[in-house]
């Protein structure tokens, strides 16, 4: 028991280890560490944001950082109490969705046949159906508000991640140590759980960052088009009510311009640390880095050469 | 042959869970179906004609079985009902209306944007660690974060609504006739350029990674080697030797972008208030017109299953493997 504790410390703080050293990443995280403290904290600072603060329409001042929407309320605590709801819908898809998309991917994978073949066509006609028309039906159906939107969001978007992760799981079936483990007689449970997923933790964890760009760019889209809880403050309505105020045609940018930019940093932020996390978890892109850093420092064009992992990892040509 | 039977057999298969869902949508709601689906025309019609209404859409005291038949038999000949919003045209009509301009933005939008995004990853590959490779991969990664329709809330903004030079909204201005002549077309594609614009900026990334990943495997390949050693000229390797086998995943990849770009481009529509499907989904949803949103999802999702179809097509004569494979 201390013994898995303390590999899955060690796991957790080789990641943080490797965000620490690569740029990208780090920059990433830091964007999304400001995001979240700002989403928990954040509401405390600012006022309500459904308050009737002052004039409609104000341009930024001292008073309203950020200026007034066409109601006349704080555009900055709109913004940031927006932020709780969207990200913890975001992060919360995000999570759901490869869960689903890992159970049936890895089953189909796994078990093949029939199984596979029934699955697949499951995926594969919800990847062909247009994920947000499909959503806007089923919101529409349904009373408008987060638990909503999450499950249209999962709907929506389960389908990609079991793909990905059935030919991942078809990828580990045939290797050596699943053949192993199935000759020690492991249940398949325990192959599936503890030999095939530990061995796609870094293609989880990637696929959650995934799934959660696209759960706040969906969610947003979804909200601008009025299927949201118009009455709650998150992201998507502030763009619905910038948009139905008309803030383009009275050149208030100050509506639309914060909330967009927020959720492009953020989108930005995760897709920063999912690159990072790519070069981490595959070391021949790390090695390739260092390679042609070697061949640089040496005065050498960098040619087209792949390098190989040698013991020590240290980065050696093929030439 | 047999191959493309298979995909088409797949296509039909999904055109149906479509339809299906579409038919089981209004009956999984809670409560009365008919009555919360038909509450909407509620002082418009008399009795007698919500009951012919309820008949279109087989939302009768039949068994379920026997509404699902009557439900298919009404797709299968394009009677989708009627629209609330539009009332009393039907919906196959309100939607035919828009869908031109749909495909028009969508299709367009997607082409120039496969088209440079790929350009731009063959030259990120090809000048690896390059100019190119080194900027425009992580700009474009940066503009595909914002959804597309803020952007084009931007773009309306500062070139539309600062800087006065494109229309503000609409496919074409009332001053011109519709038809085909110089002056319809010239507005059309001057009312065209932000919308397809944007569009094309926020999902130029995908496409340029895509590309720039392939190729650069493809380049470590023997047979390309083998086209420099010949000492063929760069732009042939890069082009005919690499590039054309780079391509596969891309146009792959192409079916999978439909649907999605076909989403984001209806948000566009909404805020330049162009007139194809996005335009009257808005309106679907904020009039509770049922009939008119389900409409749109039916002839989306075929327009989609279609387009991927060709798709199909394009990768047989792409990919000779394929081909071999399945004769």
């Amino acid at each position: 028991m201390s013994k898995a504790a303390a590999r899955g410390a060690s796991g957790l703080s080789a990641w943080v280890d490797a965000v620490k050293h690569d740029k990208r990443a780090a920059f990433g995280a830091g964007i999304i560490v400001f995001f979240v403290l700002l989403a928990v904290f954040g509401p405390l600072f600012v006022g309500d944001p459904t308050e009737l603060v002052g004039i409609p329409m104000q341009p930024p001042s001292a008073d309203h950082w950020l200026g007034t929407t066409g109601q006349g309320q704080d555009v900055l605590a709109q913004l940031v109490v927006g932020t709780r709801t969207s990200l913890l819908i975001g992060f919360s898809v995000g999570l759901i969705v490869v869960f689903v998309g890992a159970i049936i991917g890895v089953t189909a994978g796994y078990f093949g046949g029939r199984v596979d073949a029934v699955l697949s066509l499951l995926f594969n006609v919800f990847l062909v159906i247009p994920g947000l028309p499909l959503a806007i039906v089923i919101a529409a159906y349904l009373p408008s508000g987060p638990l909503t939107l999450a499950f249209v969001l999962v709907i929506a978007g389960w389908a990609w991640n079991a793909r990905v992760l059935r030919a991942q799981t078809l990828a580990h079936r045939n290797r050596d140590f699943v053949a192993a483990a199935e000759v020690a007689g492991e249940s398949s449970w325990r192959i599936v759980t503890s030999e095939i997923l530990p061995n796609m933790t870094s293609l989880l964890v990637s696929q959650v960052i995934g799934g959660t760009v696209y759960a706040i760019g969906a969610q947003v889209g979804l909200e601008f088009l009025g299927l949201g809880d118009v009455s709650a403050t998150t992201w998507g309505t502030n763009l619905y009510w910038a948009q139905n105020d008309s803030a383009l045609l009275t050149g208030a940018w100050w509506t639309f311009a914060p909330t967009g930019l927020a959720v492009a940093l953020v989108g930005f932020g995760l897709t920063m640390l999912n690159s990072g996390f790519d070069e981490i978890t595959n070391p021949r892109l790390r090695l390739e880095r260092a390679w042609r850093a070697f061949l640089l420092g040496r005065g050498h064009e960098p040619g087209r050469s792949t390098p190989v992992v040698r013991e020590n990892e240290k980065a050696v040509g093929n030439a | 042959m047999r191959y493309l039977l298979k995909r088409l057999g797949f296509y039909l298969l999904a055109a149906w869970v479509a339809v299906t869902l579409n038919f089981f949508l209004p009956r999984l709601m809670p409560g009365d179906p008919a009555t919360a689906l038909f509450a909407r025309f509620r002082g418009m019609l008399g009795p007698e004609a919500l009951d012919a209404l309820r008949e279109t859409f087989g939302l009768t005291d039949a068994p379920l079985i026997v509404q699902y038949f009557t439900y298919l038999g009404h797709v299968l000949k394009g009677d989708l009902g009627i629209s609330v919003a539009y009332f009393p045209a039907p919906v196959l009509e309100v939607i035919s209306g828009g869908l031109v301009w749909t495909i028009f933005l969508a299709g367009s939008a997607l082409i120039m944007s496969f088209i440079i995004g790929t350009l731009l990853g063959v030259a990120a590959a090809w000048w690896r660690f390059g100019k190119v490779d080194t900027f425009v991969p992580p700009a474009t990664a940066l503009i595909g974060a914002f959804p597309y329709f803020w952007l084009a809330m931007v773009a309306l903004y500062i070139f539309g609504f600062k800087l006065g030079w494109f229309p503000l909204g609409h496919a074409y201005s009332d001053r011109v006739t519709p038809g085909f002549n110089a002056a319809f077309i010239g507005d059309v594609f001057r009312h065209a350029v932000m919308p397809v614009g944007t569009v094309v900026i926020a999902t130029l990334g995908g496409w340029l990674l895509t590309m720039r990943n392939t190729m650069v495997s493809v380049l470590g390949r023997d047979y390309v080697n083998l086209a420099r050693a010949k000492g063929l000229s760069p732009r042939k390797v890069a082009l005919r030797y690499a590039a054309r086998n780079a391509l596969l995943p891309s146009v792959t990849g192409f079916g999978m972008a439909l649907g999605f770009v076909l989403g984001g481009s209806l948000l566009t529509e909404i805020v330049f208030s162009y007139p194809g499907q996005g335009y009257l989904l808005v309106q679907a949803v904020r009039s509770q017109d049922y009939p008119l949103m389900q409409g749109i999802f039916l002839v989306i999702t075929l327009a989609v299953l279609g387009a991927n179809f060709i798709v199909d097509l394009v990768s047989l004569w792409l990919d000779p493997r394929i081909r071999d494979s399945v004769s």
